[in-house]
């Protein structure tokens, strides 16, 4: 082959090769417009929002309550770190403070004797944020799965609802999840009883969870079997947010 | 005289130019994460705003975990393609790529005089282009470990831990864009022919008359196109 004709199948090879490339550049960067176009579903374009879902599936499908969240000795526990006052900022009284269950056989009351009589747990766990901190924290509190036990719905739930008194803040919980030994109500945190606004008098502390689904100030407990609302949730960010 | 050779398989080029948005993608949304704790290297404000990086942290994880899937789908075909192929070969380092590489440093800084093996890939190209490997397979494993830091508990500890994992995660990535940054400068110093082989696949070799002289036969006999398929 000559060297004109070397040019020449050089010329073809790099025609060839640029337009597939420039159409292939051109579809990439149709599909990204496309993506950042659709309508949101919760605050993100509805693909995303069925990826996140989709990812809920196969971590759902692979979670174990037997795998749990590692545990440190006291000396591990670092300083709290005071983050979110959602749902803190109404007036309580924690004498008349009641922890409602919705969804069981008959609706229900509780006081904080009645979850002080369930057996007591002490865990020293990580508290992961959504942002991207942790910190070690060592929580006293009662189990939800023996809540759920001693006080339970007519049938097992998909989903377990949280709220704050008012309502300013809420988290649903897939009941695997919820149902996890390391899932504490907790009334202690570090030795010492809760804070105000760490969430007194009783607060949520999932360690298979980010930080987001460990709510304070539990006002009610819902079993259901509608998939729960939840604050984060409908603002941008996965609902499932299981470690 | 001119000859074309065949240099990079179409899989090859498909795999390096898809990969090419799809970890500008990871890193750009990682970015987007990284702004609600930039643990590691504090940036003002004015710069994140300026950057569009700041308070979007939801949006940031959700893109994070749907290109997840391509980059990772890519890069596994990939690695399949270059075993089976058999392109592996020339890509993993042997016992003199470290010394090569040292020499071809030495030449790239103006310091040596001696040009690199005229071989498809010199020692610090198999350096690079395996150690990237690896790191992909670190980012990975560190990712897992930050995703899901209960239900894979053990490699999270492997890590020293979740703010471990989240460090090997980090630095990854600023390794990947410093990988990017020689890369595309030894691209531009390496030339139109070397860049254009990676679109079209064939490179333009000069083949010298001294050589042409010694085996007209081969030379006749040999297709000036050695790889017509694509």
């Amino acid at each position: 082959m000559s060297s004109s004709d070397v040019d020449r199948e050089l010329k073809r090879l790099t025609r060839r090769g640029f337009i597939t490339a420039a159409v292939a550049a051109g579809a990439g960067y149709a599909s990204w417009k496309w993506l950042r176009t659709r309508p949101r579903a919760d605050g993100l374009a509805w693909p995303l929002r069925s990826a996140l879902q989709a990812n809920e599936s196969l971590a759902e499908a692979y979670f174990s309550r037997a795998r749990l969240s590692p545990s440190f000795r006291p000396s591990d526990v670092t300083r709290a770190r005071l983050n979110g006052r959602l749902g803190l900022q109404s007036p309580i009284d924690l004498d008349a403070w009641r922890l409602t269950i919705a969804g069981a056989a008959e609706p229900l009351a509780l006081t904080m004797d009645d979850i002080r009589a369930l057996p007591r747990h002490d865990q020293i766990t990580e508290l992961r944020c959504i942002e991207g901190w942790s910190i070690i924290v060592k929580w006293t509190g009662v189990r939800l799965a023996d809540l759920v036990q001693r006080y339970p719905p007519t049938e097992l739930p998909k989903y377990i609802a949280i709220e704050t008194p008012d309502r300013g803040y809420y988290v649903g919980l897939d009941i695997e999840s919820a149902l996890h030994p390391q899932t504490l109500l907790a009334y202690e945190m570090n030795g010492s009883p809760l804070a105000l606004l760490h969430g007194a008098p009783l607060r949520l502390a999932i360690p298979v969870k980010y930080g987001i689904k460990n709510i304070k100030r539990i006002g009610t407990i819902r079993y259901t079997n509608i998939r729960p609302a939840d604050f984060w949730a409908e603002r941008g960010y996965d609902w499932y947010a299981g470690h | 005289m001119k000859k074309l050779e065949k240099k990079h398989p179409v899989w090859i080029r498909w795999f390096h130019w898809i990969n090419f948005p799809l970890l500008a993608l990871m890193i750009w949304s990682g970015t987007l994460i990284y702004w609600a704790y930039p643990r590691y290297a504090t940036l003002p404000q004015t710069w994140w705003r300026a950057m569009k990086i700041n308070n979007r942290l939801a949006e940031g994880m959700a893109l994070h975990f749907f290109f997840m899937w391509l980059f990772l789908i890519n890069g596994v075909l990939y690695v399949l393609y270059t075993v089976f192929s058999g392109e592996w070969r020339e890509l993993v380092p042997n016992r003199n790529s470290f010394r090569e590489a040292w020499q071809v440093t030495l030449h790239d800084l103006g310091i040596r005089k001696e040009a690199p093996p005229p071989r498809k890939f010199n020692g610090a190209q198999q350096i690079a282009y395996t150690g990237v490997i690896l790191m992909g397979l670190g980012s990975l494993v560190s990712g897992l470990a930050i995703y899901k830091p209960v239900q894979f508990s053990w490699l999270t500890t492997l890590f020293f831990g979740y703010q471990g994992a989240r460090f090997v995660h980090f630095a990854l990535t600023i390794g990947y864009i410093l990988f990017f940054l020689v890369h595309v400068a030894q691209v531009i110093r390496a030339g139109w022919n070397n860049f254009r082989a990676m679109v079209i696949g064939y490179e333009v070799t000069d083949v010298s008359p001294v050589i042409m002289d010694a085996s007209p036969v081969i030379m006749d006999a040999s297709p000036v196109i050695n790889d017509e398929q694509q």
